[in-house]
């Protein structure tokens, strides 16, 4: 093709096979189209750029040719481009998808982005707005993601808008400023498809992890945990209940479960309305969890747990029994306990001990944010296997002693509304120990440490009668096999699975039956989680094996041990997993007792949620 | 460079109640809102700001939340690029078409080429991008290279400035520094003279 060719027909111009026009020609001719248009005078060859923009044919390799060639041009004529004059062109290049180009396009259109928003202000928001748009896929990317060629399609696209992103921060140093309230925006809504809101959080992450993140990666945090809790909120109790007795998996309601197993039609109807938004929160947490995974490889992930806390402060501590969202805390601290776990017990117990730090107000009173606080602690000592007997001792100390300091200045009857606090922590307290008395006995000063105990249990308050009648019972029963203290035999509480004082000091919202670390229902966050863990039949009691009649292997692993080295087969693994309870199994000296005890779990259990009530 | 000046301003901050407990922190929370923003009242983007309270007196607005205003005496480190004033950065990225410059850290600004003067040349320098002027070869604008450029326009928004390499005093800082040096002692016999006068 000749220069004289070139110039009798328009669209050649512009056609990159074209070897004898160089670059700075085919510039030139965009520039000047650019500027008669600019002048007010039609031009035919611009109408054709905006129609060569406009087309979508991805089969058609010479429109493609054309189109990387005028993308080239333009962004070498950004500073010719007029956001009045020029507005057709400018709405054809922002309407466009990386998704629906070839690679080089695909370079070239990116590279007219960068150039667009790093020139002028005026196109930044809507570069960045165009970048983003790609985090969400079109629906035949969402259909056929298990095709090869789609997944290297997403690949070529995802990692251009990511080089783009951080190629237009580092010229425009503002820029995340601007993109951050952006992404809020753009996050998908509830209802979409759990395929989006997972590709778009896994972008969100991805991004968080690059130098954007250092600015924005707290609120990015923000956005990602707003959303697990929206989801975490929309998914009832029930509906996971019901879900999972259907497969078998859950069957924590022991003497329910059997009634309601062959009900098959409501479960299967319960798993078509919120099925979805289930499985959406289980793969949103295990995309949070591996994005944690990395950082801790990369040696970020105690800068990262920061801002993860102000998270976690922010939309799950004062959210109302959050089911799920709160093992992304447990992760992080699974995956460095010395700094991370450490952290977060020790902020727990902050927020539990101020009352005078300016706390977010937005939806609970601040003595229910103090109480979930101390429930949140007291769960996570319980159940963390990564958290070494010493700091554990060390967090029931200062609880103790903090307790023990309250009863010296009180002089109150039992009046659980009035000391809410304080019932809650001595709660707190026996719940650990139901979990590590044993090994904390073990070590003579940490058992010197607990002494206040007993007098705060003796005082006049009455803590035994107030909190919850299981958590007391165990705690009794352990403490009085391993020596902590005298156990009056005489000692009564209300055969009740909750006695009406617990109830009132637990408040409306019965946070007296709050345990956020109770075994994550989630089948897939589950298995991230289990392995640091600790399940009740893991546990070890103070009261001898020799007391138990007829003990189950279960309960002999120990704190330490590796469950998934024991010969037992998944099945009887997961059985003793999904034991929400503080109760140990077959266990019990007499059948009333043990029929008891067994209806525990339901109480424990959160499902003590409005609904149940 | 130009564009930077202090300024002393009484200002009025109010403050919730909740926050009374700490009330220097309070202020300084609400002055660092205005942070790297363009704010009229000002005529600046805010860039530091030192405050000192003067009385202890405060007013209590009525309403819902009783809100009270605290007088403070603050000076403000502004930034408001005028057009035709003189800045420098440092340049982050070049291309045949443009020179990316990161003003104070935080200010984008970018000339184009129809703002780069004829003297200055696209060349590729080992591997690298670079402007080199053609009457002074030593002359070479390149990533990282300390540019003083004049300001064309200044957009608040997104504190993004255009900027221009016409005027002959714009180009590389170090460069027109030594130039002027060593105009300077050329005309220093000259330069004493008018200084006696």
């Amino acid at each position: 093709m000749g220069a004289s060719e070139a110039l009798t027909d328009p669209s050649s111009l512009y056609n990159v096979g074209n070897n004898d026009l160089s670059d700075t020609e085919t510039v030139l001719n965009v520039r000047n189209a650019l500027a008669s248009v600019q002048n007010g005078e039609s031009d035919l060859l611009y109408d054709q750029f905006v129609e060569t923009i406009q087309i979508n044919n991805r089969s058609d390799h010479a429109l493609g040719a054309q189109l990387d060639a005028l993308l080239k041009a333009l962004s070498g004529s950004v500073a010719c481009i007029d956001v009045n004059h020029h507005r057709r062109i400018l709405s054809g290049i922002f309407g466009m998808s990386l998704w629906d180009h070839k690679p080089h396009v695909m370079d070239s259109l990116v590279d007219l982005i960068i150039s667009l928003a790093a020139t002028s202000g005026k196109y930044l928001d809507n570069c960045l707005n165009m970048l983003i748009r790609h985090f969400v896929p079109p629906p035949w990317v969402i259909d056929r993601l298990w095709q090869n060629r789609v997944i290297e399609q997403k690949q070529h696209v995802l990692s251009r808008v990511h080089g783009a992103l951080l190629k237009i921060s580092l010229l425009v140093p503002l820029a995340p400023s601007r993109l951050l309230p952006m992404l809020a925006h753009q996050l998908p809504k509830i209802n979409k498809k759990d395929q989006v809101v997972v590709i778009y959080v896994e972008n969100l992450l991805k991004l968080e992890n690059s130098s954007i993140g250092q600015v924005g990666g707290g609120m990015i945090f923000m956005m990602v945990m707003e959303r697990l809790r929206d989801l975490d909120l929309e998914i009832d109790w029930d509906d996971i209940l019901q879900d999972d007795s259907n497969r078998g998996m859950f069957d924590m309601e022991l003497e329910d479960a059997m009634n309601e197993g062959d009900e098959l039609p409501v479960g299967s109807l319960n798993q078509d309305t919120s099925g979805g938004k289930i499985e959406s929160l289980d793969k949103l947490m295990v995309t949070c969890f591996d994005h944690l995974e990395s950082c801790n490889l990369h040696g970020r992930l105690d800068q990262v747990f920061e801002k993860l806390f102000d998270s976690f402060e922010n939309f799950i501590l004062n959210t109302y029994k959050s089911k799920v969202s709160q093992f992304l805390m447990f992760y992080a601290c699974s995956l460095d306990p010395e700094n991370c776990g450490v952290k977060f017990g020790s902020k727990l117990l902050d927020i539990f001990l101020s009352s005078n730090k300016p706390r977010p107000t937005r939806q609970v009173s601040l003595s229910s944010l103090w109480m979930s606080a101390v429930a949140y602690l007291a769960s996570y000592l319980a159940r963390g296997k990564f958290l070494p007997v010493s700091y554990v001792a060390t967090m029931l100390k200062r609880l103790v002693d903090e307790c023990a300091d309250y009863c010296r200045t009180c002089n109150d009857d039992i009046r659980p509304e009035a000391h809410q606090l304080f019932y809650s922590g001595c709660q707190a307290i026996m719940y650990v120990l139901c979990f590590r008395m044993r090994s904390i006995l073990d070590v003579p000063r940490f058992r010197s440490e607990l002494i206040p105990l007993e007098s705060i249990l003796m005082h006049k308050l009455n803590p035994l009668m107030v909190c919850l009648p299981s958590v007391v019972a165990e705690f009794l029963r352990q403490a009085k096999a391993g020596g902590l203290f005298v156990v009056s035999d005489s000692f009564i509480f209300e055969d009740l699975l909750e006695s009406e004082l617990s109830r009132a000091f637990g408040g409306c919202e019965r946070l007296d039956t709050f345990f956020p670390f109770d075994p994550c229902l989630l089948k897939s966050s589950n298995s991230n989680i289990s392995g640091n863990f600790i399940y009740w039949s893991m546990v070890r009691p103070t009261y001898d094996k020799d007391d138990d009649e007829e003990d189950d292997d279960d309960a002999e692993i120990i704190v330490n041990g590796d469950e998934e080295s024991d010969e037992e087969d998944e099945g009887d693994l997961d059985y003793a997993l999904n034991k929400m309870s503080i109760t140990p199994k077959h266990s019990f000296k007499n059948n009333m007792e043990r029929e008891r005890l067994m209806k525990m779990p339901s109480m424990i259990r959160p499902s003590t949620s409005p609904e149940s009530l | 460079m130009e564009g930077l000046k202090l300024t002393n301003a009484e200002l009025l901050v109010y403050i919730h109640p909740s926050k009374s407990g700490n009330k220097l922190k309070a202020i300084c929370r609400e002055l660092s809102s205005l942070l790297f923003q363009y704010d009229e009242i000002f005529d600046g983007v805010l860039l530091a700001f030192d405050v000192t309270v003067k009385s202890k007196g405060a007013k209590i607005l009525a309403g819902l939340n009783p809100y009270f205003g605290v007088k403070v005496e603050a000076s403000l480190l502004l930034f408001n690029p005028k057009p035709n004033s003189l800045v420098e950065g440092k340049i982050v990225k070049i291309s045949p078409e443009t020179i990316h410059v990161i003003v104070l850290g935080f200010s984008a600004a970018v000339v184009t080429d129809i703002d780069i003067r004829e003297e200055f040349k696209y060349r590729m320098r080992n591997g690298e991008d670079c402007f080199v002027s053609s009457s002074h070869k030593r002359h070479v604008l390149k990533v990282g290279t300390m540019l003083r450029l004049q300001v064309e326009s200044f957009d608040e928004e997104v504190m993004h400035i255009a900027g221009s390499l016409l005027p002959a005093n714009t180009g590389c800082v170090k460069w027109l520094e030594k130039q002027s040096e060593e105009a300077l002692h050329m005309d220093r016999d000259d330069h004493k003279r008018r200084k006696i006068a």
